[in-house]
């Protein structure tokens, strides 16, 4: 089967999607789900996607990260910016991926910026939700004993409520990483590569082991993330090992 | 730096123009696209595949994480599925579906359903399971069946996070429809997918449409969940 779209060739799909060296009877017939042989001869070709891959998703969810923190103390100091903020990024959140992309093509145009523009606006409700979660959840109680030994506001805020409200952070965190790495293949739409250049391109979907290759890939990316922002909490948080 | 500001408000209009006036195609030899018929029946159709997965969500993830949830068993399996759910690439998912098992609405259907189940399952599960004890109990004291108190005292207290699944598994499928026709579906991805018969208008267009479905389902979802919250919890949380 050969399903072909009215879309200009992809950036670095073409050739990739043409050329099945070693073609045997194995990567010419559509209805063998994956090809082993194909998959050892090729898997060289999906370094720079994955790199692409990865570069995306560290950037979107750093500057998402960033701009959802700053966010979260200034309507944690402001409780007045707290319902615009919430609907605010709560739009954001809303708005498909794929529209946001060909939304802001007239402003940044076709490539990466626009893919982490997009990206990065999808993490920011995730992050502020969380981080203010983080923030209400800590004890009254704490707040006053560290007031009573003379902190400051800032002092409690950095010292007290921040590391407190760390497990729900990361919580956040992790959440937006593993649903970026999942959305960043879409980024191909906008020109900016990644692993959804090796599912999708010269308007070409018909071989299932490079589908196969690069989602697996793009789930294991996503796990590994998982699994490692965990061991950071873990690691950012000696105190809650101790009492467990 | 006086350029690039009337560039997008220009690209804007056009595309607007092209919601709601058939404009002729530059490539299919001057033969017209767009215009409002064919958005809203490219809408319409985004609307259905939408709206056949979601029903096919619920109807799978809402009984099994309401029962998981009643009886406080497979945890591992609700969350798990959940987080999992989340690593699925979109693209993947559709492509490999549409290659794999074939294209067409069906496929679709299941493939968009693959991503509506995760969410609903955890955050239909969790909302029973993290309902307050005491009035489980007050409502088994009184002699109320297992299924009166899941759905008399459980299910209206676990109404938010349920919401927050659907809410969440609708936004995932609304915006994975928007690539239905790698899959043979025709939904406004046609405009933004095909900037080679409908020119930039038409691919701003359809993002445009695209972004104004998706609020819209959540507006009218949010105002749903209103109207299923109990009035008393509505006093409570106001």
């Amino acid at each position: 089967m050969n399903l072909t779209l009215p879309i200009a060739a992809g950036e670095v799909g073409e050739d990739f999607f043409r050329d099945r060296s070693g073609s045997d009877s194995c990567v010419s017939d559509p209805s063998n789900l994956f090809c082993w042989d194909w998959a050892r001869e090729n898997i060289d070709r999906f370094g720079t996607p994955t790199l692409q891959h990865l570069e995306l998703v560290v950037i979107s969810v750093a500057i998402g990260f960033l701009v959802a923190f700053a966010l979260s103390l200034l309507a944690h100091r402001h409780a007045w910016l707290r319902p615009p903020l919430l609907a605010g990024t709560g739009i954001l959140y809303t708005i498909p991926s794929v529209a946001f992309f060909f939304l802001l093509l007239p402003v940044t145009g076709r490539g990466r910026e626009t893919a982490i523009v997009a990206l990065s606006a999808y993490t920011l409700q995730i992050i502020y939700r969380n981080t203010m979660a983080g923030l209400g959840n800590v004890p009254t109680e704490v707040k006053e004993a560290a007031r009573g030994i003379g902190q400051t506001d800032r002092q409690i805020l950095w010292k007290v409520e921040l590391p407190l409200a760390v497990p729900e952070i990361v919580a956040g965190l992790r959440i937006a990483t593993v649903s970026t790495v999942a959305i960043a293949t879409l980024a191909v739409l906008a020109g900016a590569g990644g692993l959804g250049s090796r599912i999708y391109g010269a308007g070409q979907l018909d071989f299932p082991t490079t589908i196969i290759i690069a989602g697996g890939i793009a789930m294991a990316m996503a796990l590994l993330f998982d699994a490692g922002l965990l061991a950071l909490q873990r690691l950012a948080t000696p105190w809650r090992r101790a009492r467990s | 730096m006086s350029v690039p500001l009337h560039l997008p408000l220009a690209s804007f209009g056009g595309a607007i123009e092209f919601i709601f006036t058939p404009q002729s195609s530059n490539v299919t030899g001057g033969a017209e696209v767009g215009g409002i018929d064919q958005v809203i029946e490219l809408t319409v159709t985004q609307l259905e595949v939408t709206l056949l997965a979601l029903a096919l969500s619920l109807l799978i993830a809402l009984p099994l994480g309401l029962y998981l949830g009643h009886r406080g068993v497979g945890e591992l399996l609700a969350v798990g599925i959940g987080n999992a759910g989340r690593a699925v690439p979109e693209l993947a998912l559709i492509a490999f579906m549409a290659v794999a098992i074939g294209v067409g609405v069906l496929n679709l259907t299941i493939a968009l359903a693959v991503l509506g189940v995760p969410p609903i399952l955890t955050n239909a599960f969790v909302g029973v399971r993290q309902v307050d004890r005491a009035p489980v109990e007050a409502a088994r004291g009184i002699g109320m069946s297992e299924w009166e108190i899941l759905r008399k005292v459980e299910l209206p207290l676990a109404i938010p996070t349920l919401f927050t699944g659907i809410r969440g598994a609708t936004i995932a499928i609304v915006a994975t429809a928007t690539i239905a026709p790698l899959a043979g579906v025709e939904t406004l991805g046609t405009f933004i997918l095909g900037e080679g018969v409908y020119g930039q208008d038409g691919v701003l267009a359809g993002a445009i449409v695209v972004a104004l479905l998706a609020l819209t389902l959540e507006f009218a979802l949010a105002g749903l969940q209103r109207l299923l919250t109990s009035k008393g919890l509505r006093l409570r949380t106001a």
